[in-house]
C-alpha cells in the first residue's frame, strides 16, 4: 500500500491539492456561516508523511490541543482530523458559547467543538462528493484534549497498519481577530486514494502501470 | 548533567547511566522499557502496533511492532553486555484515546499492543516488574537508567513513577 503513495505523481498531488481546495473552500464558508466571522483558509497542502512524522505536525509533542476525530465512511474511507491549539481552542469556544470556558472542558464544551469538526467535515465530504460522485458519510465525532504527541500518534498508528507512509491533506483555518488558529486534515486510506483519483479523472496506478509495462 | 535521549516512534535505543530513554507523548503505542540492573544497561522501545504482517516480507521497520521490536531489543542489550537472564521490564502507554460507538478497532490498538508485548515477554521469560496502561490519556515517559525508575507523566493527572 505505502508503495501506492510513493508512486503518485505530481499530476496527481495536484488534483488531490485542488480537490483539498475546493472542499477546505466550502469548509470555511459554512463555519464562518456558523461564527458570524471572517475565516481565512490557507491554500491547502498535499503532503506525504511517513508515520514517524505524524505526531510533530503540531508542532511540539507535549503541546496541548484538542482533537476531534471524525472517520470518513464510504466508497473512500478514511480520517478526518480536526487540531486546535488549547488557547486557540479556549477563544473558539468563549467565541462559539458566549463566555469563558472553565479549566475543566464539560460536556457542552466537548460537544461544541465536535459540532465545529462536523460543520467543517460536513460541507468537505459535500465537496468531494460533488466532485467524485461518491456517497461517502462521516461517523459521530469523537473529542480529545491531550499532548499532541499522544492524539497524533494514535492517529499515526492506526495509519501505521496500511504501510509506512500516509497522505494528508491539510489545510490551516484562521479566525483573525481572536487569533484562533486550527488545522484540517482529511488523511484517505490508500486504498481510498486510487478511487478518488480515479474518480475525478486523475490516471489511477494500475493505468500508467501497464502503460509502463506495454 | 545526564542527558535525555528520545525513543521516536518505532524506534528501539539502548544506553547506561547517567542517560535517561524517553518518549514524548505516547497515545495508543507502547514504551517498553528491559533492564539489567546489575550492569545497568537498559534499553526502550517505542512500539506502534502489536504484529507485523505476515506476509513473510523481511520487515522494513522491526521497531514498529511488538514482536519485531522485543527480540532486537533483547539482542541489542545482549552484544551491549546486558545477560539476557536478568534482565526485567516495565512499560507504559497503550491508551484508548478516541471512543467511537460503532467502531472500535482505533481504540483497540492500545490494548492489542499490551496484550502483545505482555504475551511476547512471557514466552521470553522477561519478568514485568510494573506497568502503567491503558485508560484514555497520553503519556510521556522517561526512564533513568541509574535508578532503574520509570517516570510517567499525564496532562490531566501529573507524575508518578513505577
Amino acid at each position: 500500500m505505502t508503495e501506492q503513495i510513493n508512486r503518485l505523481t505530481p499530476f496527481q498531488i495536484d488534483a488531490l491539492r485542488e480537490l483539498g481546495n475546493i472542499g477546505a473552500g466550502n469548509s470555511a464558508t459554512a463555519l464562518a456561516q456558523f461564527l458570524h466571522r471572517e475565516i481565512k483558509m490557507e491554500v491547502p497542502s498535499a503532503r506525504i508523511l511517513s508515520i514517524e512524522e505524524i505526531p510533530e505536525i503540531m508542532g511540539g509533542e507535549e503541546r496541548p490541543v484538542g482533537c476531534v476525530l471524525l472517520r470518513m465512511l464510504g466508497e473512500a474511507p478514511g480520517k478526518i482530523v480536526y487540531l486546535v491549539e488549547e488557547q486557540s481552542m479556549q477563544r473558539l469556544l468563549t467565541l462559539v458559547l458566549g463566555r469563558e470556558p472553565g479549566e475543566c472542558l464539560g460536556e457542552l464544551e466537548q460537544s461544541a467543538m465536535q459540532e465545529i469538526a462536523n460543520i467543517l467535515s460536513g460541507s468537505f465530504l459535500n465537496s468531494i462528493n460533488k466532485m467524485t460522485g461518491f456517497n461517502c458519510v462521516q461517523s459521530l465525532p469523537s473529542f480529545v484534549l491531550d499532548m499532541a504527541g499522544a492524539v497524533l500518534g494514535s492517529i499515526a498508528a492506526h495509519e501505521g497498519q496500511f504501510g509506512n507512509q500516509a497522505l494528508f491533506l491539510e489545510t490551516s483555518f484562521f479566525e483573525g481577530d481572536h487569533k484562533i488558529f486550527s488545522k484540517f486534515f482529511l488523511i484517505p486510506e490508500p486504498g481510498s486514494l486510487e478511487k478518488i483519483l480515479g474518480a475525478i479523472g486523475a490516471e489511477s496506478y494500475e493505468q500508467s502501470d501497464s502503460r509502463a509495462n506495454g | 548533567m545526564n542527558s535525555l535521549i528520545p525513543v521516536r516512534m518505532g524506534e528501539l535505543k539502548i544506553s547506561r547511566p547517567p542517560d535517561l530513554l524517553g518518549c514524548t507523548g505516547l497515545g495508543s503505542c507502547v514504551g517498553l522499557v528491559l533492564y539489567d540492573s546489575e550492569k545497568k544497561i537498559g534499553g526502550l522501545a517505542h512500539i506502534i502496533l502489536p504484529q507485523a504482517g505476515k506476509n513473510g516480507k523481511e520487515v522494513e521497520k522491526p521497531g514498529k511492532y511488538a514482536n519485531t521490536a522485543i527480540p532486537l531489543l533483547v539482542e541489542n542489550l545482549q552484544r551491549a553486555g546486558a545477560e539476557p537472564e536478568k534482565l526485567w521490564a516495565k512499560m507504559a502507554g497503550g491508551a484508548h484515546m478516541f471512543s467511537f460507538v460503532t467502531d472500535n478497532d482505533l481504540g483497540r490498538i492500545g490494548e492489542r499492543n499490551v496484550e502483545a508485548v505482555e504475551r511476547i515477554l512471557k514466552e521470553l521469560k522477561i519478568p514485568l516488574l510494573s506497568m502503567d496502561c491503558g485508560g484514555k490519556e497520553g503519556r510521556t515517559i522517561k526512564f533513568s537508567l541509574e535508578t532503574g525508575e520509570l517516570a510517567i507523566k499525564t496532562f490531566q493527572k501529573g507524575e508518578k513513577i513505577i
